[in-house]
């Protein structure tokens, strides 16, 4: 603690479940939009990676809601929100957003991608598997031209509805801490925006992880055009979102208004490990360097050509450590606002716990929990472009 | 006329059930949702207005639309004591830590150079230790501090299930039944006034003593006061201690530019309170 907060400020309220809440709501945001790309877009180098990115996006939206719950003081009373939501309370619409996205975008996408699929599994299992697969395709057994050509305009009009869906999702989430007047650090109109691009680019990353890594241990032949393009777009949504940072930070810095002072303080000492070093050097110039040097975003070909090989190397690296920098900018909203008092006198600190009910240990497992049910999403739908060949 | 509505004999029963259309599948799906209705508006309860003060702990009888409350606080009679303070940690049951506080006194000094030191050890409680500075003071004050019970009080605003909520006579309370503990409300209050309870989980804040009030008596902390230096009373009647108090003083509210609308209203106030 340093200079002066108010008494009750010793205790942060928010803390590691609430920075996973928008780092998970924004890998579903940015999986899906990637998404988008290939089925509106029509941008066809990403088609390996479309049916993954929906699954992806299924996988962390089915988690988000749990660190919510867990940090919860009464997680029992959580129905309320559904139940007498108060309507002039930005988080109350939190439950609807969510199950909008969740019924009405993903899961009715994903059944019609994979309708086709799961009626030829059903044919092709026996006993419980053929309950199994039958029970998934909702009755609808129809496989006709005709049939097959409507699941496909559905899932382009749902991807349609679902693009403006993922913008509300997540520039809700942002809209949550950019409207709190009270506090100078998230009180930014600009913060909605911020959070859907750092959402867009963190969810071109993880596709791209995902991608990569699983190409590798199916030992199958990575698609180049496609994690080409995949870079390529992570290289623009970056260049993006860091204008609309850097917008944010000037604006803060000309209007220089009473809580400068005190942010300015926190971004050299407590922010320095996490803000400086980690969002901005780490997890945003490196990446964008090496991007812009390997990817062909800037030339075709890339400005420096280097072998395919390198190619995966560097794009694995540059985005995982850009996974690392949109964690380090939500752990930077969420606990950076809590770190100044609203006195604007003074700072204090935010000791992480190992183990307890918001520690480091229930923040992996809520990290590793979506790649799990991803796991078993892509046992039950395979999103393999291979295979997906192989069943038609 | 009572052959009217009879369905015309000649149509033959179909011998198999036919797959439903497009049509008969949305009347059908538009029928449930109607008879499914009824039952989810049973399921959402609407909190009824009158029942709202009954969460502070009223006796019957009492009507909060004769009331307006507010507090009047007086930095010059401020001693700095902080008996006000654990009045109201014993009266409301606050947790004795130094971390939660319904109201607490902060001491400003500033010195001939203009910089501006704030404390408060304990929230005030056991007073203050003596100055020290060896620099020339220019001047010192103690300014108590509590829930501003805002007229526009944006922690009301921000609750999502609405466990927090404006009472008519003017003092915001906190459903302990009610609230799911999300904690938005005490990043939503500019003054932090607002804390959580470690054990009951629930958020925690000053009622204005509104078991004490709506009995007829004072806040427990104006109770103890030594000095009147807080005022409590009614905002918009006339011949009240508290309007007597707006009317003899210069009074100010803690950031006014956020529009949230203070009840707490201050007598020479230093511009470096914040």
């Amino acid at each position: 603690m340093q200079g002066y907060i108010y008494p009750n400020e010793y205790e942060l309220q928010w803390g590691l479940l609430i920075v996973l809440y928008p780092y998970i709501t924004g890998l579903v945001a940015g999986a899906f939009i990637l998404a988008s790309l290939e089925r509106v877009f029509n941008v066809k180098e990403v088609q390996p990676t479309y049916r993954l990115a929906l699954l992806t996006a299924l996988a962390f939206l089915l988690v988000a809601p749990l660190p919510l719950l867990g940090h919860l003081g009464h997680p029992e009373r959580s129905y309320e929100i559904f139940l007498t939501p108060n309507r002039k309370s930005a988080m109350a619409m939190f439950g609807f957003v969510y199950a909008w996205y969740l019924t009405v975008v993903l899961l009715l996408e994903v059944w019609f991608e994979y309708r086709k699929d799961l009626v030829l599994r059903a044919q092709a299992a026996h006993g419980v598997g053929k309950w199994f697969f039958s029970a998934l395709t909702l009755g609808a057994t129809d496989l006709s031209e005709r049939s097959l050509r409507f699941d496909d305009a559905a899932g382009r009009l749902i991807t349609v509805i679902g693009i403006p869906s993922a913008f509300l999702l997540h520039g809700y989430v942002g809209f949550i801490f950019g409207s709190v007047k009270a506090n100078p650090w998230w009180s930014s109109v600009l913060m909605p925006v911020v959070f859907l691009f750092s959402a867009i680019v963190s969810g071109i990353a993880l596709v791209l992880i995902l991608y990569l890594v699983t190409t590798l241990f199916r030992s199958r032949p990575v698609d180049m055009p496609c994690v080409d393009k995949l870079a390529t777009f992570l290289f623009y949504a970056m260049i993006i979102d860091v204008s609309l940072e850097m917008l944010d930070f000037l604006h803060r810095l000309y209007e220089s208004e009473e809580s400068i002072g005190i942010l300015s303080q926190m971004i050299s000492s407590r922010l320095f490990l996490s803000l400086i070093v980690l969002q901005i050097v780490i997890g945003t110039l490196v990446p964008l360097v090496l991007l812009g040097v390997t990817s062909p975003a800037l030339r075709r070909g890339g400005v420096a050509r280097g072998s395919e090989e390198l190619r995966r190397l560097i794009y694995l690296v540059t985005a995982v450590l850009v996974e690392i920098g949109i964690f380090s900018i939500r752990w930077n909203v969420v606990v950076g606002g809590q770190l100044f008092s609203k006195s604007l006198r003074g700072l204090t600190v935010y000791k992480v716990e190992v183990l307890g009910a918001e520690g480091v240990a229930i923040t992996f497992g809520l990290l590793a929990l979506p790649l799990v049910i991803l796991w078993v999403l892509v046992k039950v739908l395979p999103p393999w472009p291979d295979v997906e060949a192989r069943s038609a | 006329m009572r052959d009217e509505g009879r369905a015309p004999a000649a149509a033959p029963a179909p011998a198999a059930p036919e797959p439903l259309n497009r049509r008969q599948f949305v009347e059908a799906a538009l029928k449930a949702c109607g008879a499914a209705a009824p039952l989810l508006v049973a399921v959402i309860r609407i909190p009824a207005a009158g029942g709202q003060e009954a969460a502070g702990g009223v006796e019957a009888g009492y009507d909060p639309t004769g009331h307006y409350y507010g507090m009047g606080v007086d930095i010059e009679k401020c001693i700095g004591c902080g008996r006000c303070v654990a009045a109201c940690k014993a009266e409301n049951d606050v947790p004795a830590d130094a971390a939660h506080f319904n109201t607490w006194v902060e001491r400003y000094v500033i010195e001939d150079n203009g910089e501006v030191t704030v404390d408060s050890p304990n929230g005030g409680i056991d007073g203050f230790p003596p100055l020290e500075s060896e620099r020339g003071m220019l001047r010192s004050f103690f300014v108590p501090k509590l829930c501003n019970h805002c007229a526009n009080p944006p922690c009301v605003q921000v609750c999502p299930v609405g466990a927090t909520f404006a009472t008519r006579d003017g003092v915001v309370l906190v459903d302990e039944k009610y609230c799911i503990g999300c904690r938005y409300c005490i990043q939503a209050c500019p003054y932090g006034a607002r804390w959580f309870h470690p054990t009951k989980r629930v958020a925690g804040k000053c009622t204005l003593c509104y078991h004490r009030i709506t009995r007829g008596l004072v806040p427990a902390c104006v109770e103890v006061c030594p000095t009147g230096a807080r005022i409590f009373g009614e905002v918009e009647q006339r011949a009240t201690p508290l309007a007597r108090f707006m009317r003899m003083n210069d009074v100010q509210v803690l950031k006014p530019h956020l529009n949230t609308k203070p009840k707490v209203y201050y007598a020479n106030l230093d511009g470096e309170v914040r």
